[in-house]
């Protein structure tokens, strides 16, 4: 399809998935509550901006991040680039993988502590908690918990290793840390999950382990390809949860040496 | 006008600030693993730009039309205390914002193309379209009923951990009985969700209604919403799955 076609489409799928809201918005605000829009014509501006935003968003993902995430899957998993050790085995074994899983926990990292949601949610947290639990000790915990989600997910697309069997176990271990942390900390660790998981973070990380399934043999896009967001939402529950953990124990370390 | 400009400025920031980590960690792989030439990185470069403005508009936008006007609506719903009403409008915001949460657009039509390369589903645009708009809608009416649950867990008082506990146990069990191939997309739609559109105007709700409720505190409440939100899209597109 010609550039100018498909982005005069994808105007028109964004206005068509932007009208209902703004509908529904209409007329609860006209019936329900029997007010007339306040500032009509600066809401028909915003949505014409939400609009026009979206389909730019979109042909700018489409085209240029997402094949970008699958090609980088591809070029890291490539037997000329594993070496020769890869070539010779019919299926290399998955530690020869090890330059994904660095990109992958590089990628959960960064984005996680650039994310200006959780630097709200720390400074907050901070203040509520009385300084107990730290701005940055929270982002590191958070970047850590997305990065080793991640890069987990990718060794489980390799091994193809089934997705259920981790997310139960890492509920269980969820479970199992919420008796054990401090109360402070559990409503922050299961929101934290939520937070980092971005709209330009999300499409990136599903083109990565989608590649991932592509070129690693015996994995298929559809069965192993997705997962990677599940693990980057759950991780970072478990990393919050034992950051609690560890700086009560911390702090009872450090009182008991005082006294 | 030069209040209008600043705003757009900031968002263009925060913009470049979610993007500007996935440009340079690619940036160094692509040149000191991959060892490619700088030339490679014009695609990275010309789509990054156009995600950037793209994303800054439609933020900007959603705070000058979305934003304000649903915040109101919330807390005068709340304050009017119709339930009707109140469990109605949960149920379009949840199913409204989610339609048009970018992400998801994304991910559902990476999921059509997949399932039609595999052959789960027909190898036409048609089916495509029609396979990712069933996944969209599937996320959006689980998110719709979940903020209906959240409202009314926050009426009745209903316990948050048992609701969540006995969600995931139905995850479990749907899982078993669920066809293979959906079962990597149900569980990715549950974080897909929780992003740009649907956060705000959900936190929103949720603290407009535990601040008309005596007794009720704001940041616990509105915190249920988004965890039941990233937990119904999970078993709903599983069901979803299994009628396909």
């Amino acid at each position: 399809m010609d550039p100018i076609a498909s982005t005069a489409r994808i105007v028109l799928d964004s206005a068509r998935d932007v009208l209902p809201i703004a509908v529904f918005l209409f007329l609860f605000q006209r019936f329900v509550i029997g007010q007339s829009m306040p500032g009509g014509r600066r809401i028909i501006v915003g949505f014409v901006f939400v609009v026009v935003g979206l389909a730019c968003f979109l042909v700018g993902l489409e085209h240029a991040l997402f094949p970008l995430g699958r090609l980088m899957a591809k070029k890291l998993t490539d037997p000329a680039f594993l070496g020769t050790l890869a070539t010779q085995a019919a299926h290399p074994g998955w530690v020869q993988y090890y330059w994904i899983y660095l990109f992958a926990f590089a990628i959960g990292i960064s984005t996680t502590l650039a994310e200006p949601a959780l630097i709200a949610v720390s400074m907050k947290a901070n203040q509520v908690s009385g300084g107990a639990i730290g701005i940055w000790g929270l982002r590191v915990a958070v970047a850590i918990g997305v990065g080793v989600g991640v890069s987990l997910g990718c060794f489980r697309i390799v091994t193809g290793f089934p997705l259920h069997f981790f997310i139960a176990a890492g509920y269980v271990m969820v479970m199992i840390q919420t008796i054990f942390a401090p109360k402070v900390i559990v409503p922050l660790a299961y929101d934290s999950g939520g937070v980092t998981t971005s709209t330009v973070t999300v499409p990136l990380v599903t083109a990565l382990g989608l590649g991932l399934a592509e070129t690693v043999p015996g994995r298929s896009p559809l069965l192993d390809g997705f997962g990677l967001v599940a693990f980057a939402s759950l991780f970072p529950i478990i990393t919050v949860l034992a950051y609690g953990q560890i700086s009560v124990l911390w702090e009872r370390f450090t009182y008991a040496r005082q006294y | 006008m030069r209040e209008a400009l600043l705003t757009l400025g900031r968002d263009a920031l925060s913009s470049v600030r979610d993007l500007a980590p996935i440009v340079l960690v690619i940036g160094v792989f692509q040149i000191f693993v991959i060892r490619q030439s700088a030339a490679d990185l014009a695609p990275l470069v010309s789509g990054g730009l156009l995600v950037v403005a793209g994303l800054t508009l439609f933020i900007y936008g959603l705070r000058m039309a979305l934003f304000p006007v649903g915040e109101s609506l919330a807390f005068s719903l709340a304050e009017k205390g119709s339930v009707f009403w109140l469990v109605l409008f949960a149920f379009v915001l949840g199913f409204g914002t989610t339609i048009v949460e970018p992400a998801l657009i994304v991910v559902a039509g990476e999921a059509a193309q997949v399932a039609a390369e595999a052959q789960a589903i027909e190898l036409s645009a048609a089916a495509m379209d029609r396979y990712a708009l069933g996944l969209r809608l599937t996320v959006a009416v689980a998110v719709g009923v979940a903020l209906v649950l959240g409202v009314l867990r926050i009426l009745l008082n209903w316990s948050l951990p048992a609701m969540i506990i006995s969600g995931y146990l139905a995850v479990v069990l749907v899982t078993t009985i669920a066809p293979p191939e959906i079962i990597g997309i149900a569980y990715d739609s549950g974080g897909v969700t929780t992003s740009t559109v649907t956060v705000p105007l959900v936190t929103a709700l949720g603290i407009g209604l535990a601040s008309a409720i005596r007794d009720r505190n704001p940041m616990l409440d509105g915190f249920g919403l988004i965890a039941l939100a990233s937990l119904t899209p999970i078993l709903f597109v599983l069901l979803f799955g299994m009628l396909v």
